[in-house]
Formats: C-alpha cells, structure tokens, sequence
C-alpha cells in the first residue's frame, strides 16, 4: 500500500472517530466540567467518589455532580501534566511507592485544582466511598478528609471471597445505603429520597449498559472491529463516570453501537492511532490498566505488531455487564448493592482466573498479557498467578509486562517494547509449531 | 558457496554466527558494539566469513590428507600471521585518521604520534606471536593499550601533554571503527600471512588459495539483540533477542528447558519447549542493576580487570552478605566493607551471589528451572557466578544438569542464524513447489 492510501486510510479513521460518539462523548465531558467550573456560583455541590462501586444514579437523585478522583488523576497523565504534580505531593511527603493516582491527585489539589480541561473543580460538599476492593481508597479518602474538611460516607461492600453474592452481602450493602448513605446524601444536597427518579435513572443504565456489552462482545468478530481495550478505555468513559443513568449516556451508547455494527458490517479492524489496522494478527486478552502517560506510545507498539486486544479486564472495573448483570429499576437499591458487589475490583482470584479464560475461550483469543502496575499494590498481589492458571487451562502463552499508571518515570519504552514484541513473536512461533504438528499428526494418520 | 547469517547486537558487542546450507555452523565472529551498528554487523560478519574461510582451509587439507596435528600447527601459524597483517591494516587506516587530527594539533603533534605508530607497528609481531596472549582481540583494546603505554613515555620525553596525545587517538579510533573494509582485506592478509609462514607445502598453499577463493553469497540473514530497531534490516528479518536466545540454547543443548541469560545490561529467565520454542519469559525492568555491567564496575572500583573477578572471588571462604543489587549502592557497601578489613575476595564472593539472587528472582517468576538448564552470556564465563548459581539452583529446585557452552556468548546469533536458515529453507521449498 502507497503512503498516500495509508494517510487517506487514516484521515478515513480519525473523520469516522471525530463525527460521531467521540465527539459526543467530548462534548458530554466539556459541558460538565463546565458545570463543575461553575458550581460554586450556581449552588451546585460535588461530592467525590471512585469509579468501582460508584452510586451515580443515587448521587444524580439528589443533584449532586460527581466527581471521579482517578479520572481526573488519568486525565492528568495522559495530558503531561502528573509528573509535576507527583513531585509536588512528593515534597509534602508521600513516599515514592505510594499508588501514583494519589499521588497525582493530591498534587493536583496543591496545584490549584485545575480539571482535566483546564477549569476549576470544585471542592467537595462530600467524600462517598464506596470501598470495593481497593484498600488505598481508604486512605485516599483519608488525605481528602484532612484536606477539605468535609464529611465522608462509606459504603462498605463485602469481598466476593468465596466468589459468590449471597442475600446477607446484599442486605448488608442495601441497608448501609438505607441507613447510612441516602440520609447523607439527603443532608448534604437538601433534596427528599425520590426512588420514582431513580428508577428512571436505572432504566436507562440498563439500556446504556445493554448497548456497551453489545459492543465489547462485537470484538469477537474476526477482524475485532474494535480494540477493547485501548479504544475500549474511551468506550467505558460516560458509563464509569458521571454519566451512567443519564440521557447522554443512552445516546452515546447507541450511537457507539450502531457505528462498531457498520465497521462489523464493513469487515473493518479497530482504529489505532496509525490509522485503521490493516491486517489483525494477534488477538489478546489484557489484565491491568493501560499507562498513561505514554498512552499513545503504549498502543502504538502493540498496532505496529498487528496485535488487538479483543478482551480486558479493566474494562470492568466500573462494573461487569458481560455477566448479564443489569441495573434494575424493579429493585433499585438491591441491583446497585449487586453492581457493587460484582465490580472487578471486589472479584476473588478464582473468578478473575474463571473471567479471564472465558474471554480466552469466546474471544478466541492467543494469548493473555499482563501490564502490571508498579504502584499498584492492591491488584499486583496474585497477577503472576492468574498468568500461569490461565496458560494452565487455555494453552495458551501469557507475557508479562510493567509498568505504571501516571507515573512517567515507570514507563521504560524500550524495554516495554523489547518485551511486547518478544511475545508476539512467541505466538507466532507457538502457532507455526502448533500448525506443524497438526500437520505431520495428519500425515501420520493419512 | 552459499551462506546464512544471524547476528546479535548487544549493548556490548555484536555477534554473527555463519551457517551453511546444511544448517551447520560455518564460523562466528565477534567485534565491539560501536556508535555506528551497521558497522558493527559489516565487521562482526566479516569476522564470522574470515573464521568460517580458516574452517574451509581445514576442510581442505583434511581432503588432502593432512594430520590433525599438523593441520593444528599450520592453522594456528596462519592465523597468527593473518591476524598481525590484519592489525597492520588497522595501524594504517589509524595512522591515515591521525594525520589531519595531528596537522591541527599543530607541530610537534605530528611527529610525536607519527613516532608512537611507527612504534605500534614495530611491535606487532611480538602481539601475535606464537603462544602469545592477549586480554582481548578488538583492535580498538589492542592498539589502545599499547598507544596509551607509548604516548606516556613521549609526553615525557618531548614534554608534551599526555591528555592531548590521548584525545587525538580518542578521536581517531571512532572513525576508524567506522571504517568501511574494503573488498580484499581477506585475501590481502591471508597472502601475507601465507608468505610468512615457514610451512613450504605445496598442499598447504593450494589449500590456502581454494579455500580463500570460494566464493561465499549470503543467501539470508536474521538480526537481534539491544540495537536491533537500527538494523539495516526489514523488520521480518528480526527477531527478538528472547526468542533467539532460546533457540540457540535449544541448538547447543537440546535437553534445555530453562535458559538464564546474564548479558551486559540485561538478565533473562527463558522456559523453553522440546522443539525450543519459548513458552514463558521474564526480564528484569527498567533497571539494570545485577547485570554483567554491574561487575563491570566492580572491577573498576577495585581497579582490577573484568577477568579478574571471578577468579579472586572463587578464592573466598567466607562470603560476606550483600544487600544491594543496585550498582551505585553495592559500590559504596563495597568501599565500606573494605574500610572494616573485610576481605577483597570475600566481598566479591557476595557480590557474586548478589547478582545470581536477582537472576534467581527472574527464574522463579518466569516459572522456575527446569531440567535441562542452560546458562549463557558473558556472565557464564565467571566462574564465581557460575558457583553461585549451582549452589543456589541446587538449594532451591535440587539435583538439575547445568549446561554452559564455551560459545556460550554467541547464543543469540545462532538462535537468529537458525531463523535465517529455516527462512532459506522455506523459500527453496516454495521455489521447488512453485517450479
């Protein structure tokens, strides 16, 4: 192919990226943190809170305008921005082996609390901590609490450690919500308990959620129109943030759907930042979030292989819908106990093990691949293990890499490289060795 | 006659290994990685050619009935004499760079370094003579040691700074590293080492001159290793250093199931299959602290020589703990305990150990050894390291075969070379398919 058809093909992808629920997706992040910037002056309260386990239906009942601490930390990642602001939470004393999403966090607090699009955030009317898994969360919420002096509320969800949700977890969880969240929520917003208004927010959960499985499960189309994981980060965007239970988020999933159906439709790849991927010749799985700070570095060396991810983990953190789980407007506050409970980040091993080899299995996938995040000492513990059980039961090679979520110092691109392209080219060499012995098997018997 | 070729661009050196249309090894040849890799692969491959053609020559007086041990005696009497007239043409391309470079220093520069060549060249015999040893076969080490020696004594005959006759060959060498070699170098030092020796058969001469004037086409070649992003290369000719390490390992010792690999700026831990394909690797990140650079700078810090290590450490009785695996801080734990009358050896013995735990650490994430386990790179010529290793293999997964290859350092570019060849393979196959 000329350069000339390749540029064509990547002005093609980025016009196809831009019009549509990219652009509408930017949109609907623009015009709320506009509405963050404005807070103060309009009255309007934040309350921070996490993206595993957040209650932004519950939150949108009351008015409340929820703000992610993680995205914004990401934002500042992938915007060049967290270095400066690590090293200034460093200065105040948190160790270099603190999660970084923290640290860039804090730091962009001490900074002037400037959003991800440059705006003001507000400060927080309150803390809701929804604590799913992640320990740090706590602490997190800690450093918050002496910062802003504001009340914080927790939800404690019970570890799914024996790999299943049972009516006590669930009551547990409700009756938390009950007694303890919604009478905090109504202090600090000033508006009445309204379950008719979430209800109506749930149902329309439910159908951003129906159209968001829709379009990861396309990925197990041969070529995978979309990369679930480097494009599926952008496509768990509105659902894991602010957005899910609102109007915006039923459009934008709608229309996400129907342009990942046409480029099925059309037998196209994903899009990569090179541009539409010509020839798919790896199909991977992915535990661990992206890096960030090389975002685009990072996917660029697994598009160069002709390697797409066709299923992630980490694109279940904000809530697991491939199980069939839905928000549920029948039973408000029981299905937003259970989206909790089921959340990545409060899964066993063993179910994560089961979750990974089923992607293996339904996504056809070659191998599963591991980023490991330096900083990250809730989900590190276990990763190695995850890796063998899943080569023990598919077959299938894993690969191991590391490196971190904001933190730019972490971030070693040769040696990323080195290791990415060893791997693929280790299935590579798997497959011819698998298709030779498939070969002389037949001689053999023929 | 035709020829495959695989190459390994390390952060140190630049290996090829020539295999021939069977698949057998033709010759390897080696050479130090350089600012211009192109250059490094053009010289290491033309080292592997020159030791593949000496290959040849044996060859052919073998098919004249030549002894073995007369055969022995006329190689190694040629190679010396090949490797001095090689080293005369690098003096001679030295001396041509050093001439504008002098011309600017001004007088008395010219004169001063014209009079340390001339001294170089005087010398040579005696640096490739018969049971002569020398600590390393670059010329860059070779003519560097010796310049440096000469250059001492001139600046202080002719009262000249010595740092200045030091940066003029600084210089010079990098571009003659960068030299292109000319189309004959090969025949050029093989006539004059032929003429010099004292070995007047006309079987031998024959030998000599067939086997010179093979002609040898490279049908295929495959690069790896740190540098290998900069090959001249496509990018279906390269292969990643793991996969090629492994493989190699698996061609030198087919039992192998485990493969560590302690190079100068990283350490790998291998699994491989029965057919020598990798099914699991881990290598250390980021950082390339218990590599075989970190000795590197022991040595330096305890000015001894790389060599020098091992052997002095295989001396202790009582190896001392060390913590750090991080290069700076070993140093200093190093200086400490030197302070407190510990030991040279001893300190070194727990350095030794210091590295192999990390490799150790490597292995166990990368699923353990396994038996057949095979160690490379230049690490594995420590014997200290060696010891180490085998000690803790044996505490940690018991009674396991070690394998160590006295070719061991060029792994990587057979494992490449293997590549290239079954790629040859492949295409004589289509060609006889499509025919």
């Amino acid at each position: 192919m000329s350069s000339k058809n390749q540029q064509a093909y990547g002005q093609e992808g980025a016009a196809v990226q831009k019009d549509s629920s990219q652009l509408r997706q930017k949109q609907m992040i623009a015009a709320h943190y506009d509405r963050l910037a404005e807070a103060e002056k309009t009255g309007e309260k934040a309350v921070y809170t996490f993206v595993p386990g957040n209650l932004t239906e519950l939150m949108l009942t009351f008015d409340l305008l929820p703000v992610l601490p993680e995205i914004n930390a990401l934002q500042s990642g992938m915007r060049g921005k967290s270095r400066s602001y690590i090293s200034a939470a460093e200065k105040l004393g948190h160790s270099e082996d603190v999660c970084t999403y923290v640290k860039c966090d804090v730091g962009m607090l001490k900074s002037g609390n400037v959003g991800p699009t440059g705006k003001h955030l507000p400060d927080p009317s309150l803390l809701l901590l929804s604590y799913t898994g992640c320990f740090t969360f706590m602490k997190w919420f800690e450093i918050l609490k002496q910062e802003y002096d504001c009340p914080v509320v927790m939800l404690h969800v019970p570890y799914q450690a024996d790999g299943k949700i049972t009516d006590s977890m669930r009551s547990y969880v409700v009756d938390q919500l009950k007694t303890k969240v919604i009478p905090v929520l109504e202090e600090v917003s000033g508006v009445k308990y309204d379950e008719d208004r979430l209800k109506g927010l749930l149902a329309n959960s439910a159908k951003a959620e129906d159209d968001l499985v829709a379009v990861l499960e396309m990925a197990k189309n041969k070529p995978s129109p979309i990369d679930a994981y480097f494009g599926g980060v952008y496509y768990i965007g509105p659902i894991f943030t602010a957005f899910r239970g609102t109007e915006d988020a039923v459009e934008y999933y709608k229309l996400l759907r129907a342009e990942v159906e046409e480029r099925v439709r059309l037998g196209k790849g994903p899009i990569t930042p090179e541009g539409e991927m010509k020839e798919e010749k790896f199909r991977v799985v992915v535990e661990g979030p992206p890096n960030w700070t090389s975002f685009r570095k990072f996917w660029k060396m697994f598009a160069d292989e002709g390697a797409v991810v066709v299923a992630s983990s980490y694109t279940k953190v904000g809530g697991v819908y491939d199980n069939g789980f839905r928000h549920d407007p029948e039973r408000p506050l029981e299905s937003l106990a259970e989206y909790c409970l089921g959340c990545y980040t409060n899964l066993n091993l063993p179910s994560r093990v089961d979750m990974l080899e089923r992607y293996m299995d339904e996504y056809q996938a070659d191998g599963l691949l591991i980023n490991s995040i330096k900083s990250c000492n809730s989900f590190s513990a276990g990763q190695l293990m995850i890796l063998r059980e899943v080569e023990k039961r598919t077959g299938k090679p894993g690969g191991f890499i590391e490196s971190d979520l904001v933190d730019p110092r972490y971030f070693s691109a040769a040696n990323i490289k080195n290791r990415l392209e060893s791997y693929f080219q280790m299935i590579e060499q798997k497959r011819m060795g698998d298709a030779k012995a498939a070969e002389e098997k037949e001689e053999v018997q023929g | 006659m035709k020829y495959c070729v695989g190459i390994d661009l390390g952060s140190t050196t630049t290996k090829a290994v020539v295999l021939n249309e069977e698949g057998k090894v033709m010759g390897r040849g080696i050479t130090n990685s350089r600012s211009n890799y192109e250059v490094a692969c053009e010289v290491a491959v033309a080292e592997a050619l020159i030791n593949a053609r000496f290959g040849l020559i044996e060859g052919k007086l073998q098919e004249r009935g030549v002894d073995e041990k007369t055969r022995r005696e006329q190689l190694e009497e040629l190679e010396q004499g090949f490797r001095l007239a090689q080293y005369l043409d690098q003096c001679n391309i030295l001396r041509e760079e050093m001439e504008p470079l002098t011309a600017v220093a001004g007088e008395p520069f010219p004169e001063a370094v014209g009079g340390i060549l001339t001294g170089m060249e005087k010398e040579a015999s005696e640096l490739f003579g018969k049971g002569s040893r020398r600590k390393s076969d670059f010329f860059r080490d070779l003519a560097g040691s010796r310049y440096l020696a000469m250059a001492e004594q001139v600046a202080k005959d002719m009262e000249l700074s010595y740092d200045q006759l030091v940066g003029l060959f600084d210089k010079a060498i990098l571009r003659v590293e960068n030299h292109p070699s000319d189309a004959d170098a090969f025949g050029r030092c093989i006539r004059a080492a032929l003429s010099a020796t004292h070995f007047d058969s006309e079987v031998f001469r024959e030998s000599v001159e067939e086997a010179g004037s093979l002609e040898l086409e490279q049908v295929g070649s495959v690069g790896t290793g740190y540098g290998r992003q900069t090959l001249p290369f496509p990018k279906e000719d390269i292969r990643s250093e793991i996969l090629c390490h492994g493989l190699g390992a698996h061609a030198m010792f087919p039992g192998t199931r485990t493969v560590l690999d302690i190079g100068g700026q990283d350490t790998k831990a291998i699994q491989v299959d029965p057919q020598g394909i990798v099914t699991s690797f881990q290598m250390n990140d980021r950082c390339a602290a218990g590599c075989g650079r970190y000795l590197g700078y022991i040595a330096d810090e305890m000015n001894l020589g790389l060599h020098e290590l091992g052997p002095l450490a295989c001396k202790s009785k009582r190896s001392v703990k060390i913590n750090s695996t991080c290069t700076v801080f070993a140093g200093a734990e190093l200086r400490e305990r030197l302070s407190l009358g510990e030991k040279r050896e001893d300190i070194l013995s727990g350095l030794h150990r210091a590295i192999i735990l990390r490799a150790m650490s490597l292995l166990a994430r990368s699923g353990g050894v396994e038996n057949e386990f095979t160690f490379t790179g230049g690490v594995a010529k420590n014997e200290a390291a060696v010891g180490a290793l085998k000690k803790l293999i044996f505490e940690n997964y018991g009674e396991v075969t070690l394998n160590i290859s006295p070719d061991s350092i060029y792994t990587g570019a057979l494992g490449a070379a293997i590549f290239s060849h079954r790629e040859w393979m492949r295409s004589d196959e289509e060609e006889k398919v499509s025919a």
